[in-house]
């Protein structure tokens, strides 16, 4: 009997309808209250992996397995989808989908239900886990009624009722801000220590898991294992960039400025980081010699928008607050804050969607306010989060032609526009194709070629890059500052810092229902009052900064977006 | 946005009733409505019934879009019972009184229009009680007591998880009916029927599509949850039956046996004025 409480040998899986294995050769295994990260690209096999370690697979996904997955020294194929449910517990990437129950209190009730534990036994363990994760005092809500955050609490409270020796988390970070990510960082690195569970994290957001340590990383790139070692010595070497992983913004800095990365340093905490004085300064030197960009802005005003009101019928507490907000022409703006902090609402009263209590809403010295939705989409165009939401036609084509034809504009000019939209987002030679053959990235791309058939000068984009792991993130971006370079005002929605700092020129952020803040990101990510208000992280260079003991953090800060953007950026693109 | 179909949370005697209280005694209520055509039973337990929904708290606000919707079915049903048999409550009641000069197929008779009074008072006598079913029933109690009356559960959880998903739907189904109206569909009263059931489905089509996703996803934590393990579940929400759910199923019981009564005192399910 050895003490791994999961054990792949060997082990290889491929699904039913698809044509080549999505796991190779995987020999890996976790130690009873071991806490291992694994991190990969999309499409890398990770969600592969979950299923295999919570007994999806082979339960519910049908497919070939090669070699042997043991949890808790059975075979998984032996064993039920039950049996393993108590042993590895998994809160799902979905918080709201893994929401079952009509209230906090059944939801975390809902596995003792399945286990026929009675009533009273049943009421005094929900009480006990709730308190764990502290949302004792929200027992009777709706799933609507709390926060992202606090759902999260929910499905961990969920999974902890039931006694598990194996805590799995499938991108714990996906629907997150970025403080309540944080949090959430935190709070499974309490309970590890609290139940003495092994701890499995699967994320691609390594900056922000290893904000708490973690015992071993294990990187996964097309189907394999490319390597299981400690953090610092992954950090040491370039395994993330060969796979597309982002790593750590400080890290990537200490590269530019000539700083070597050894696993000696510890580098996986820019706390715990030992930097020498000679190193800092090259950093010193790095900022000295990057030059700085400096962007003028367009004093053309776009959109106007002034002492916007705003509410729900059914709320009695209003949702937007004198919003003032202004986009010039030309700009590339996201908006921020946390959930429910007004952003979407705030696009949506812009596009009509809904109507404004109070204020003021003009686009290019027209008012708006007297527009139909339906007019309002001929100037601003609006691309919602999920893709799914917005397709209604089979194919391609049919798909961006079908604003055109309610329109009843002429045949021949439907053909041309849509020839100019689908060429603009690369979707040209594809313009045949059912849609339901196009990967997420490509079906956003339809949703957005939709919307610029209809001749928008501005779009706004709700959370554009949600789910995407940093190489179609990348892909996504490069796109929208494709179009921006065409002369498209360009305004995102997004609680992702590294979106809104490497991307953006300009920040609005928004917080209970309130404009806190109007600047450039890299003023933003560096205040720590903005931040605590808007539930915001500073970025982990301002801590380089201020470890290196720049005078100006704000401005390293603005000068690596400047590098990125000038040099790095560019010769990727080369 | 309207409350469509939804549990409605206030403090009132009939909320304390159980789920499975309230389904039997619908039912049972329902069976005596629509067993007979007495007017003046009918017109006690239309009175009875907006009493209960008085003492369920439920206002007509709440259940507006409900209302008007049954009353929109409810004329066009009379109009074409009217157009298709405009000498039924002849048949009925064995007499013929015109009530104009006019003496022709479609004239109005005394008989037709008592049969359509009657009919009226049928769904006014049924209708609030299924509303106030719906308000007042919180839809995990009501599965645990669908359970508890030897439904399974799994049937039991899946009414549940539909009511519980209602208002998630209703919300994705307006956001993506504004995202489509800014690419031109049309759902206003100024368009053909025809043109706005084809905008319908181009709203219907993503909310379909996005609602199959989030099924599989569901099923998979509920799975993953011991969902399905055991013959038998407990409930965090089950209450015990009380006095006052016992009395009520009574009372119901009774109301059911008055309807039989008058069938057989009436010598049919109507009553005839005319004879």
């Amino acid at each position: 009997m050895t003490d791994n409480i999961i054990e792949f040998r060997d082990f290889g899986f491929q699904y039913k309808a698809q044509q080549s294995p999505t796991l190779y050769d995987i020999n890996f295994a976790v130690k009873k209250g071991e806490k291992v990260l694994i991190a990969g690209p999309s499409g890398c096999g990770k969600s592969t992996m979950v299923h295999c370690m919570n007994g999806l697979i082979p339960f519910s996904y049908n497919g070939t397995m090669t070699g042997s997955v043991t949890i808790a020294g059975k075979e998984t194929k032996d064993a039920s989808l039950f049996e393993i449910s108590h042993t590895v517990g998994t809160v799902l990437q979905d918080s709201d989908a893994q929401f079952v129950g009509m209230t906090v209190a059944e939801d975390i009730a809902f596995a003792l239900e399945n286990d026929c534990i009675p009533q009273p036994e049943m009421k005094e363990r929900v009480k006990q886990v709730a308190k764990m994760v502290n949302i004792g005092d929200f027992l009777s809500h709706a799933p609507s009624e709390v926060s992202g955050g606090q759902k999260q609490r929910v499905s961990v409270a969920g999974v902890l009722v039931d006694d598990v020796d194996v805590l799995l988390f499938d991108e714990p970070l996906a629907n997150l801000d970025p403080a309540t990510g944080k949090q959430a960082i935190e709070l499974i690195d309490e309970m590890q220590k609290q139940t003495g569970a092994a701890v499995i994290i699967i994320e691609h957001r390594i900056e922000d898991v290893l904000h708490c340590p973690v015992d071993r990383v294990v990187l996964m790139n097309e189907g394999r294992i490319v390597v299981d070692t400690s953090s610092d010595k992954l950090l040491s070497g370039d395994y993330l960039e060969r796979c597309g992983v982002r790593e750590p913004l400080y890290v990537t800095a200490l590269r530019y400025a000539g700083v070597e990365i050894t696993p000696e340093k510890h580098p996986s905490n820019l706390e715990t980081f030992a930097l020498t004085d000679e190193e800092k300064e090259k950093v010193h030197q790095w900022f000295k010699e990057v030059p700085s960009a400096v962007q003028q802005p367009s004093a053309d005003y776009m959109l106007q928008v002034a002492g916007v009101e705003f509410g729900y019928e059914k709320m009695m507490t209003s949702v937007l607050h004198d919003i003032s907000v202004d986009v010039r022409r030309g700009e590339m703006l996201a908006i921020v804050g946390t959930n429910g902090a007004g952003k979407s609402t705030f696009s949506k009263v812009v596009c009509g969607f809904e109507e404004p209590t109070k204020g003021s809403i003009t686009f290019c010295g027209e008012v708006f306010s007297t527009y139909s939705i339906k007019e309002r989409a001929e100037h601003v165009g609006y691309v919602m989060q999920n893709p799914n939401a917005m397709i209604s036609q089979v194919m391609i084509y049919d798909e961006v032609a079908f604003g055109l034809k309610n329109r009843g504009i002429p045949q021949d000019e439907i053909d041309r526009r849509v020839e100019e939209a689908l060429r603009v987002c690369g979707l040209w030679r594809m313009r045949k194709w059912p849609i339901s053959a196009l990967s997420f990235g490509q079906k956003k791309r339809v949703t957005i070629a939709s919307i610029l058939v209809l001749g928008p000068e501005m779009i706004i984009l709700d959370e554009p890059t949600a789910g995407q792991d940093y190489k179609h993130y990348t892909d996504i971006m490069e796109f929208l500052l494709e179009l921006h370079a065409k002369g498209i005002t360009i305004v995102m929605i997004t609680h992702d810092m590294h979106l809104m700092l490497e991307y953006a020129t300009r920040a609005v952020v928004f917080s209970h229902g309130r404009v806190i803040a109007d600047d450039t990101p890299a003023h933003i990510l560096t205040n720590p009052q903005i931040i605590e208000e808007a539930s915001l992280k500073e970025t982990s260079l301002y801590h380089l900064a201020m470890k290196c003991n720049l005078k100006d953090p704000t401005a390293f800060v603005q000068r690596f977006i400047d590098y990125e953007r000038n040099t790095a950026r560019h010769d990727e693109s080369v | 946005m309207t409350n469509l179909f939804n549990y409605i949370e206030r403090k009132s005697a009939i909320h304390n009733l159980t789920g499975a209280t309230k389904l039997i005694c619908l039912m049972l209520w329902s069976f005596a409505a629509m067993g007979t055509y007495d007017t003046r039973y009918l017109a006690v337990l239309s009175l009875l019934s907006m009493v209960l929904f008085k003492i369920g708290h439920i206002r007509i606000k709440d259940v507006s879009f409900m209302l008007g919707f049954t009353a929109v079915f409810l004329l066009l049903n009379t109009v074409l019972v009217y157009l298709f048999s405009p000498l039924h409550g002849t048949e009925i009641y064995g007499t013929t009184t015109y009530l104009t000069a006019y003496h022709g197929y479609f004239a109005p008779t005394a008989e037709q229009l008592f049969y359509h009074l009657n009919y009226w008072l049928k769904y006014l006598a049924t209708i609030p009680i299924i509303l106030l079913f719906v308000c007042t029933t919180n839809p995990s109690e009501f599965a645990a007591s669908l359970n508890r009356i030897g439904v399974s559960y799994s049937v039991a959880y899946s009414v549940a998880l539909a009511l519980r998903y209602i208002p998630d739907v209703q919300h994705q189904y307006y956001e993506i009916s504004k995202a489509s109206q800014a690419r031109g569909v049309e759902m206003s009263k100024k368009e053909s029927l025809v043109h706005r059931l084809k905008a319908a489905s181009a709203i219907l089509v993503p909310l379909i599509l996005t609602s199959m996703s989030r099924i599989e996803v569901i099923s998979n934590a509920m799975e993953l949850r011991g969902f399905g393990k055991n013959k038998k579940r407990t409930w965090y929400m089950e209450r015990p039956f009380r006095v006052w759910d016992y009395l009520c199923m009574v009372i119901c019981v009774g109301l059911l046996a008055i309807t039989l009564v008058l069938n057989h005192v009436n010598g049919g399910r109507f009553y005839n004025p005319f004879q």
